[in-house]
């Protein structure tokens, strides 16, 4: 798949314009009209559709469930320039809700396919398609948009965005620039339960302030899956976690990838002879995954979008939850910003330990942490004048080196109190300075 | 082959399989649904139907595609039949009655009346859905909905510990606390340690079980006091103690058949079963027949038990205790099944806890004078910015097509002059209805505003919430709403009524 550096050429011509008769009706009514509701800073005119038609961009972060719904939903509600960011590609399993996607569609790449189809159904538009991770774009691919609209179902993904944009904000003299927040509205669902909600950087809660929301994967405890299983999941979990790794069963460095009917198909037999091991009984092929997208979130959010464009009304304040499980529950609410979150607090962040602490503590710590709750941290820090890496995972070689730092203590590896210490993640973009505090 | 479709159709549907099972999936592939109006709303619902693998779906509408509809509409050549809904109703009203389910979608008062009417004889799940403005509004119209598997969120667990039956006495009787070596000990389930201290407080309380907080909490320390000591006369690790006491609430909780369930089970339906009877009222009548014979007055065991700290032997033997009373319990239950009609039903008796019925008032009820839900619409508007507004609203719109053949506000220049005549519409909603309540200027002049209009991300909304509606009642898995939902897209807020 060749690297995608400019924008693809697709049908429905970038830049023609094809308006007829009473397209944009049942917008305009929203923009050309003053209303008792409207947002205090709303002017009715014919300028903000132009706006919205000819300048207004707009970038959907994932082509999946949530993606597809994004930019069909934008597409007819007058948004005329869109990104579209995914890197994966299209499998059968998707099928039954993606709806951009055909059979024949299988196979390719879920960001390309998915700005074909918009592009010649709504004529006009047009999706500027980028088959690649979010982390391979910098600052100026980024603010380029007006606003920016996820639809991903990862929470490091979600994090590293969120990063990103707070890294764009501009203080001057300790106040800051408007015109540098770029909106962020996020959508998540699972099963029918979903979320929408509105992101200011730098002014409202974001990802990081509520990371406590999202509760951690459900980890059970290594002697259960080890040696102790006695449900159906931690026989899943023993072979996911300890006999993939070992087996390898599609090649070295391959991961087990939660699409792939084949690594699915794998699983489950090695989990039946676990299970089979234990008189286990209930392990079914079909995981406990539950990824059914919910409608609403994407609709909700691309409600927001338009808000936001055109200033009709004042958006969502900030965070409203769906549960349809009986009969249709929503509840709104304001998250509220963390004094001392990590991401967008400026807020120095103390780690306090011992000077007999050892760095594994630390690095314990940085991943444990419900507020924090890092990947796979690396630690660098000044010492005698050097810059030092202390312990870092994701290069092997490095990871070697560094490991016998981990049983070291904070004293043994020359740090003081007081120290500042540079801690990289994948949840975040930034570099994130932490202060060593030394308890005695 | 019919294996490998078999297989490509399971792996196209994995991720709804997982949430409402084969069952449900056949349901929905079983089912017809008739859309009436295939505006953005209509077809947004549609589109969330087909997607999930609806077996056929009908399309009424007598409209032409007009420029505004290419604009927030995604589906541009769907195929329908062109009829005209009121046309239908005039000559072949029963051409309703072959559908699973009907949606009605931007229907004006009359025409919805008169489906209503009609769709209610014949016992024919009607869902109702407007988007009008940034307003969603959906009435589901069902005489009597029975739902077998709601799939509660937080369910409580069917222990049994104050009422322990024979196989789970004997399994708790098998073990000696007192005697075990340390690693047997740390790894007894919780559920046996709260079963054995539970004999000895009754022994000790002239078989009263610990009841207030005080005594629940003595109770708690009886169990601590049984965690192993070292020879230091520390107190040991032992997560599974800790366990027990921190579920004593839970251990606790009396044996008891719901209050929605014991409504279900002294109503009518189940007390008069024919062979007209849904499975549902004959599973049900089953169940009461347990209870009163098998059962010595409790439902069925469900059969699970939640993970808890233990050697896998040890849990799965007592799961197995639980699992094997529910198998027994379940063919007892299939017995009096079997006694009660010739064939036996298909579901499963562990959701008897989790049995409803969702039963909505008919629109004609809804609509009329004398049986309108007054107390619900003022007690509501007693917060005049409540989602109930805009239910008031939306009629007044209703009244103003009567009365006007069209909506207010559609063109410019109609705006400033219809608020007043919308107004008109509104006062006489609420004399007619007697409803002492009032409605802000605001709200009218808003209405006049939206002039009808369908704004795509609101009809994508209220489809989204309309086809997952619709899976529910087709499928008879989750609990629908009950029976009047609107969706505020300004606030992003929404409200259920009972109409």
């Amino acid at each position: 798949m060749a690297d995608l550096d400019e924008p693809m050429v697709v049908d429905g011509g970038t830049g023609t314009r094809c308006e007829w008769e009473g397209r944009w009706n049942h917008v305009r009514k929203f923009l050309e009209r003053s209303g008792p509701f409207t947002h205090p800073d709303f002017e009715a005119s014919t300028e903000s559709l132009q706006f919205m038609l000819d300048t207004c961009k707009i970038l959907v972060i994932g082509a999946g469930g949530l993606g597809c719904e994004l930019l069909k939903d934008l597409a007819l509600s007058g948004f005329c320039n869109i990104h579209v960011v995914d890197m994966d590609t299209i499998d059968v399993s998707n099928l039954n809700r993606q709806f951009l996607f055909r059979p024949k569609d299988v196979g390719r790449p879920k960001a390309d396919v998915a700005a074909e189809f918009i592009n010649s159904r709504i004529p006009g538009c047009c999706v500027v398609p980028h088959c690649k991770k979010i982390q391979d774009f910098d600052e100026t691919f980024y603010r380029q948009f007006h606003i920016i609209v996820c639809g991903l179902d990862s929470i490091v993904a979600r994090r590293w965005m969120n990063g990103m944009l707070l890294s764009l904000l501009v203080y001057e003299d300790g106040v800051l620039d408007p015109s540098s927040i770029i909106p962020l509205i996020d959508g998540g669902t699972e099963g029918f339960k979903g979320n929408a909600r509105v992101i200011l950087p730098g002014m409202t809660a974001c990802i990081d302030c509520t990371l406590e929301l999202y509760p951690p994967q459900i980890n059970f405890p290594m002697c259960t899956i080890a040696s102790m299983p006695r449900l159906p999941e931690h026989c899943i979990e023993y072979v996911r976690i300890l006999l993939w790794p070992k087996e390898k069963p599609f090649g070295d460095g391959v991961g087990l990838d939660g699409d792939d009917p084949d690594h699915i198909q794998w699983v489950y037999q090695k989990s039946l002879e676990r299970a089979a091991e234990f008189s286990i009984t209930g392990v079914t092929y079909r995981l406990t995954q539950a990824c059914f997208s919910s409608l609403f979130d994407s609709a909700a959010c691309a409600t927001e979008v338009f808000k936001i464009a055109s200033s009709a009304y004042i958006p969502l304040n900030n965070y409203m939850v769906f549960n349809d499980v009986d009969g249709l529950y929503t509840y709104t609410f304001e998250a509220e910003r963390k004094e001392n979150c990590s991401a967008c607090s400026q807020v120095p962040q103390d780690l306090h330990f011992s000077p007999s602490s050892k760095l594994q503590e630390v690095l314990d710590y940085l991943t444990e942490s419900a507020s924090l709750q890092m990947k796979s941290p690396a630690i660098t820090a000044t010492v005698e004048g050097k810059n030092k890496t202390l312990y870092l995972q994701s290069v092997a070689s490095i990871e070697q080196r560094t490991r016998p730092n981990l049983s070291k203590t904070l004293k043994e590896l020359g740090l003081s109190d007081g120290q500042e210490l540079a801690i990289a993640d994948v949840t975040t973009p930034q570099t994130m300075l932490f202060r060593l505090s030394f308890t005695s | 082959t019919m294996a490998a479709t078999k297989t490509s159709k399971e792996q196209r549907y994995d991720r709804q399989l997982r949430l409402w099972g084969d069952h449900g999936q056949e349901a929905l592939e079983n089912a017809h649904v008739c859309l009436i109006n295939a505006t953005a709303t209509g077809t947004e619902t549609l589109k969330n139907l087909v997607l999930p693998g609806i077996g056929a779906f009908t399309i009424v509408d007598g409209h032409t595609v007009s420029g505004e509809d290419v604009g927030n509409n995604f589906f541009l050549s769907s195929s329908s039949i062109g009829k005209n809904p009121d046309k239908l109703l005039d000559n072949d009203p029963e051409f309703f009655h072959r559908f699973t389910l009907v949606i009605g979608v931007q229907l004006p008062e009359s025409t919805c009346l008169r489906l209503g009417s009609v769709l209610w004889s014949a016992s024919v799940p009607f869902l109702v859905c407007k988007t009008y403005g940034l307003i969603g509004y959906m009435r589901l119209v069902v005489k009597e909905h029975t739902v077998i598997e709601s799939h509660p969120d937080n369910a409580l667990e069917d222990l049994r510990l104050d009422q322990p039956f024979a196989e789970l006495k004997s399994h708790i009787q098998s073990y000696d606390l007192e005697s075990m070596e340390k690693k047997d000990h740390s790894h007894t389930p919780w559920i046996i340690i709260v079963a054995k201290y539970l004999e000895k407080w009754l022994s000790e309380h002239n078989s009263q079980p610990p009841k207030n907080y005080k005594e629940k909490e003595a109770f708690r320390q009886l169990i601590r006091q049984g965690i192993l000591k070292n020879d230091n006369d520390v107190p040991e690790d032992e997560e599974n103690f800790e366990e027990a006491v921190k579920n004593v609430n839970t251990a606790l909780n009396p044996t008891k058949i719901p209050t929605a369930v014991e409504d279900l089970i002294n109503s009518e339906q189940c007390s008069n079963i024919t062979s007209q009877s849904a499975s549902f009222w004959v599973m049900l009548r089953a169940i009461k027949e347990f209870i009163q014979s098998e059962g010595n007055g409790s439902l069925p065991v469900r059969g699970t038990i939640p993970d808890m700290i233990a050697d896998s032997q040890k849990f799965i033997n007592l799961q197995n205790v639980y699992r094997e009373k529910a198998m027994q319990d379940a063919a007892a239950v299939s017995k009096h099944v079997e006694c009660i009609l010739q064939s036996v039903g298909k579901v499963s008796c562990k959701n008897a806890s989790f049995l409803r019925v969702v039963c909505c008032r008919s629109l004609a009820e809804e609509y009329s004078v004398d049986s309108v839900n007054k107390d619900e619409i003022t007690s509501y508007m007693d917060s005049p910015d409540s989602e109930m507004v805009l239910y008031l609203m939306l009629r007044a719109v209703d009244r103003f097509y009567q009365q006007h053949s069209r909506y207010p506000g559609v063109y410019n220049y109609q705006v400033e002059e219809d608020i007043s005549k919308l107004k008109l519409c509104v006062n006489s909603l609420l004399q007619e209805y007697s409803l002492n309540v009032n409605i802000k200027d605001d709200y009218i002049h808003e209405f006049c505003r939206y002039g009808a209009a369908e704004p795509h991300t609101v009809a994508a909304f209220l489809g989204g919430s309309a086809a997952q509606e619709v899976i529910k009642i087709i499928s008879h898995q989750f609990v629908p709403f009950n029976n009047t939902f609107i969706y505020n897209a300004m606030s992003q807020t929404s409200a259920t009524f009972q109409l």
